[in-house]
């Protein structure tokens, strides 16, 4: 939940990330794991919401951050970001599913509950990742 | 579920994936005159007042699919927390799930600060769940509750806003209710009267209008504790059959009766010998 009010927020700009192209190996569209493929699906958001939630938390953040610049100063963010970028480090391995716990913390989401909660929980996916997609993604090989 | 981004861990949260492909089965679909299913609607009337010792929340209990009753007899009052419950309106599974999230959230909440719970907590949380959703979320809700501020009645429409007023009904037989409630509401009212007018709004709404009907439920919380009453008054009773549709054995006279015998020959026989070691 926020409380902040209208007066401390300033205008911030809602990022555009692309949909990345769906490239499977050689480089070439994996029809069989992602479906068919068009320049429209890839550029344009298949929901209203798609984006706004994909980039929801982003845009909490960058919020809260603000706010706190306008009423506390400089400080208060940057402190916040360097904790917040600490926290983020404390993950398990590449491929396991980290419980994120100090960085909810930080964020105040440990006390609430939202539909990030209830549906579409990871750890009861259907489809597992490739690991090692996954572990080249994170040292930066991809 | 197809992983469009297979080097970042899942997520949690809404999955956007099967829109497209919803979008071209519903279009194929209209080409054919036919159309998909749609969500289950409660066609409801929820009414809610003030009353001298704290509030009242009203409601039917007809759920409705399209033009066809799905349920006779389902609770649209929901618990938020000890002093404060809400009545749903609109789609029946998201006012079910934001009020069962918001019941957690508070519970958390007042944790959290070791208070009891405020109304206008709740009030605020389902205000920024349902702008964060622009209306897609399609529940409309009447949250009353007394808290150590006092008794508070608010409504939150589908797309984020709010109304605090004495006396609110939403719902599709809202106009009915609202009708009545204008026509004898009074402020500090008693609890009898303000329960016959609740009773006698609820009534109206279950007469007037096609998607209420059955029971009226009540719920009425003070400072001293919260009283369910669940099937308060049943306005719409089942008719007794007038007649017997049944008939007597030996109703129908025999006129005649004829016997053929059907001739039957045996075509082929066959033996198979069972192994019975």
């Amino acid at each position: 939940m926020n409380t902040r009010g209208f007066r401390s927020q300033l205008k911030d700009s809602v990022p555009v990330t692309g949909l990345c192209p769906q490239a499977g190996a050689y480089d070439v569209q994996d029809t069989l794991r992602s479906g068919f493929s068009s320049v429209k699906n890839e550029l344009l958001p298949s929901h209203v919401l798609e984006l706004s939630e994909k980039n929801f938390q982003l845009n909490q953040d960058k919020m809260n951050f603000s706010t706190l610049r306008n009423i506390q100063g400089l400080h208060a963010p940057l402190k916040l970001q360097m904790e917040y970028r600490a926290a983020r480090q404390i993950q398990r391995l590449p491929f396991l599913q980290s419980s994120n716990l100090a960085l909810d913390t930080l964020r105040g989401n440990d006390e609430s509950i939202g539909f990030e909660d209830i549906l579409c929980d990871p750890s009861q996916s259907e489809m597992m990742g490739e690991p090692h997609m996954m572990v080249e993604y994170k040292l930066g090989f991809m | 579920m197809l992983n469009s981004r297979p080097c970042l861990p899942p997520s949690g949260g809404f999955c956007f994936e099967n829109t497209r492909r919803n979008a071209v089965l519903e279009g194929s679909l209209s080409e054919q005159g036919l159309s998909a299913p749609k969500a289950r609607k409660t066609g409801t009337t929820i009414a809610g007042i003030i009353f001298k010792d704290g509030v009242i929340l009203g409601a039917d209990t007809r759920a409705t699919d399209d033009m066809v009753v799905a349920d006779k007899n389902c609770m649209k009052i929901h618990y938020i927390a000890p002093n404060i419950y809400c009545c749903g309106a609109g789609v029946a599974a998201d006012a079910e799930v934001t009020t069962q999230m918001m019941s957690s959230n508070v519970e958390l909440h007042s944790l959290s600060t070791g208070r009891p719970p405020l109304v206008v907590t709740v009030t605020r949380q389902l205000k920024q769940m349902l702008f964060r959703y622009q209306g897609h979320i399609g529940s409309s809700l009447i949250v009353g509750g007394v808290d150590v501020t006092g008794a508070h009645l608010y409504s939150v429409y589908p797309h984020g806003s709010y109304d605090k007023l004495p006396f609110l009904t939403m719902g599709s037989g809202a106009a009915a209710a609202v009708s009545v409630f204008e026509d004898r509401y009074k402020s500090n009212m008693e609890l009898e009267e303000a329960r016959c007018l609740v009773r006698d709004a609820i009534t109206a709404g279950i007469f007037c209008d096609l998607g209420s009907g059955s029971n009226v439920d009540l719920c009425i919380i003070t400072q001293a504790g919260v009283t369910y009453h669940r099937g308060f008054d049943q306005p719409v009773q089942k008719g007794k059959k007038e007649g017997q549709y049944k008939y007597k054995p030996g109703t129908t006279a025999v006129l005649t009766e004829t016997i053929t015998p059907l001739p039957l020959d045996v075509v082929e026989e066959s033996v198979h010998l069972m192994d019975t070691q």
